[in-house]
């Protein structure tokens, strides 16, 4: 390329910019110091999403580019550091004061972008420098260590694609609500990072340790006791999600991952391990995190996450034409991997089994698709998974009649979904 | 060459080949098998120092708990405070409090018609074969507001998480003694001390919640039982 032989000795960004001001391109708001990785400080233009501080309402930045009449006829924005989804595309996350929502409908395959994935703090999202950042683990070990997150990576790293779910991931109560109000505190990620197990080995932990506590550096600096077989089992601490460093959002810079078992066991913003036998019966194990059951009592260390499905299109609000429809969702259980997903497009009266999108992975959301050819009938269609264990999704009321409750923690009811004749698709009675 | 020689000489020939055929095994085998040790050596000792600041923990056999005493009046007077704008003061509000209702004046008042602590649970009807009576002891818990009183299984978790987390704003700036106060204040509102009681390091693990009986631990396996 002429420009590339000329211009040698600039770096790359500094190349970039002059192009950038020639042409317009997306929306720069902002002119910023940053370092090139040949070390220069230059100034780089970079688009306003890109900038801490400024960005308080993400619809701000979704500014449209301006289409040209005949985009062959001029030569388009050039490559840049960092990119961001076309300005025609706004996937968002439905934030609360403590949580925000992956919009499930809104998404393909069974990846979610690490910007969307759901979030749920209980003391909001630290800040943490990953140069200062250690890992203590003590207690019932032999060797009591600090580890830095340079030392976590230096072991031999895993990598594994799975869910997080957390446990109060149920809604209902309206006509009008989409996967994303309904269950969207679940996402999933391509996870990499050390074992516990191998961490378990080079401290030492010992026979009589049963239980440990693991710790997070947050404002809540919130605590979970977990049985140490599950941490010589699949437990991870990661450091990477999706390719990059984890998201702060997700635990920057290294979490606890549990696959397969409730979200608020896979400790974000790790700071401490502390082997014990016996659990700490710490405020989230007890005060929340619980449910009541049969006869009065109340279910603790309710881990593992049950099999569940959701059809994400065609769902509210979407708009339906008769024809060929492609039925579409997700189904994942904490017990393995999902064997079957069955589609009702009758109310319940007949099921039939969908197609699942391989390679199907344990504790992971597999994808399931199921055409259908909608004649125009008002009708109700529906999802339920089948895992591993033979266990089968419930109906809302199989469930609550199981547990003797409306509701709770590990409310994983099949979602009906209501086609009227005007092809508006709600959500149907009984959840 | 006579046949006893000719088989001397495929003898060792054989030989020869079974000692390559088994240096060859083991070699591969232990090139595919890379050396992978058992500790790696990285990270450093922790000092019981650094150990000591970081284990804030209170288990409920009181393991954690530092010496001190707890009164309920400077409790109230730390509560009102420092928490009750978030927390209330143990009555039903008209909107949702920032913090929860750690106690409750009146529990009947404040049973909630709709248990479900996080659905939005729609009016039931005759369609889908629900009945909005409760009548097992399951819906008498389900229903009760959830206080330290009504279902915090242990009172050690009260300091806790105090000492941890709270004020919501300030986490981890009360001093032991305001902990250990408020813990006091605490218990007696949800009516499990009287006014005057003094707690300390001792006698807290030794306090029975009322809720501590109810617990069970998960017994889901998975499978064709739905539990």
């Amino acid at each position: 390329m002429m420009e590339e032989s000329s211009e040698n000795n600039k770096s790359l960004t500094e190349r970039k910019i002059s192009r950038r001001l020639l042409l317009g391109g997306a929306a720069t708001a902002a002119v910023v110091l940053v370092q090139t990785s040949v070390g220069k400080m230059v100034q780089a233009a970079v688009p306003q999403s890109l900038v801490p501080g400024l960005l308080t309402d993400s619809s701000s930045l979704k500014a449209p580019d301006s289409v040209p009449p005949d985009p062959t006829k001029i030569p388009g924005r050039g490559p840049s550091v960092s990119g961001m989804p076309s300005s025609f595309e706004n996937p968002e996350r439905l934030p609360s004061l403590t949580s925000s929502r992956t919009p499930l409908q809104d998404l393909y395959g069974t990846i979610t972008p690490s910007a969307l994935h759901f979030e749920r703090h209980h003391g909001g999202i630290p800040v943490i420098d990953p140069q200062q950042y250690e890992l203590v683990i003590h207690g019932m070990v032999d060797r009591p260590l600090v580890f830095r997150l340079a030392d976590l990576k230096r072991f031999p790293s895993v990598t594994r694609t799975c869910f997080i779910e957390c446990s109060g991931n149920f809604r209902s109560g309206k006509q009008e609500m989409t996967p994303q109000e309904i269950c969207g505190l679940t996402s999933q990620s391509e996870w990499t990072g050390v074992m516990l197990s191998t961490i378990f080995r080079e401290v030492g932990v010992r026979e009589k340790a049963t239980w440990f506590l693991a710790e997070g550096g947050d404002a809540a600096v919130m605590t979970r006791s977990i049985p140490v077989s599950k941490g010589w089992d699949d437990a991870m601490i990661v450091y990477a999600q999706n390719g990059e460093a984890i998201r702060p959002e997700q635990g920057y810079p290294a979490r606890l991952l549990l696959p397969g078992w409730e979200g608020n066991t896979s400790v974000k913003w790790l700071r401490r391990i502390e082997l014990s036998d016996a659990p700490f019966m710490t405020r989230e194990e007890t005060s929340k995190y619980t449910e009541t059951v049969k006869d009065g009592k109340i279910r603790q260390f309710s881990f593992v996450m049950d099999a569940r499905s959701i059809i994400t299109f065609p769902s509210f609000p979407v708009q339906l034409e008769k024809g060929w429809i492609e039925i579409r969702g997700i189904a994942w259980t904490g017990r393995g991997k999902i064997v079957k997903v069955e589609v009702s497009v009758n109310g319940g009266r007949s099921w039939a089994p969908a197609e699942l999108q391989g390679p199907v992975l344990d504790k992971a959301h597999t994808a399931f698709r199921y055409l259908w050819n909608w004649t125009g009938a008002e009708t109700e269609i529906m999802s339920r998974a089948v895992d591993e264990t033979g266990y089968v999704q419930p109906s809302y009321q199989e469930l609550c009649a199981a547990r003797d409750s409306k509701g709770g923690y590990h409310f994983n009811p099949i979602t009906r979904w209501r086609v009227q004749r005007s092809g508006k698709v709600v959500l149907g009675e009984g959840a | 060459m006579n046949k006893q020689t000719l088989i001397n000489r495929y003898s060792i020939l054989l030989l020869v080949f079974v000692v390559g055929v088994i240096a060859l095994v083991f070699t591969v085998f232990k090139r595919t098998n890379a050396p992978h040790p058992e500790r790696f050596g990285f990270g450093r000792a922790a000092r019981a120092d650094e150990i000591r600041v970081l284990d804030i923990d209170v288990r409920p056999d009181g393991r954690g708990l530092p010496a001190g005493t707890g009164s309920v009046e400077p409790g109230r007077l730390i509560y009102n405070s420092k928490c009750i704008a978030c927390h209330g003061d143990g009555e039903k509000t008209e909107s949702p409090l920032p913090g929860e209702a750690l106690f409750v004046n009146d529990p009947v008042k404040s049973a909630t018609k709709h248990p479900a602590e996080n659905a939005v649970v729609h009016k039931s009807s005759p369609q889908n074969g629900q009945s909005s009576k409760v009548k097992t002891g399951a819906a008498q818990t389900d229903r009760m507001p959830k206080t330290i009183g009504t279902y915090w299984p242990y009172a050690t978790t009260i300091f806790d998480y105090v000492r941890r987390a709270m004020p919501y704003n300030a986490p981890g700036s009360l001093t032991n003694q305001e902990v250990y106060h408020l813990t006091a204040y605490l218990l007696y509102r949800n009516r499990i001390i009287s006014a005057h009681t003094v707690i300390n390091e001792k006698s807290l693990p030794g306090i029975v919640m009322p809720a501590k009986e109810k617990y069970v631990e998960d017994d889901r396996e998975g499978g064709t039982e739905l539990k």
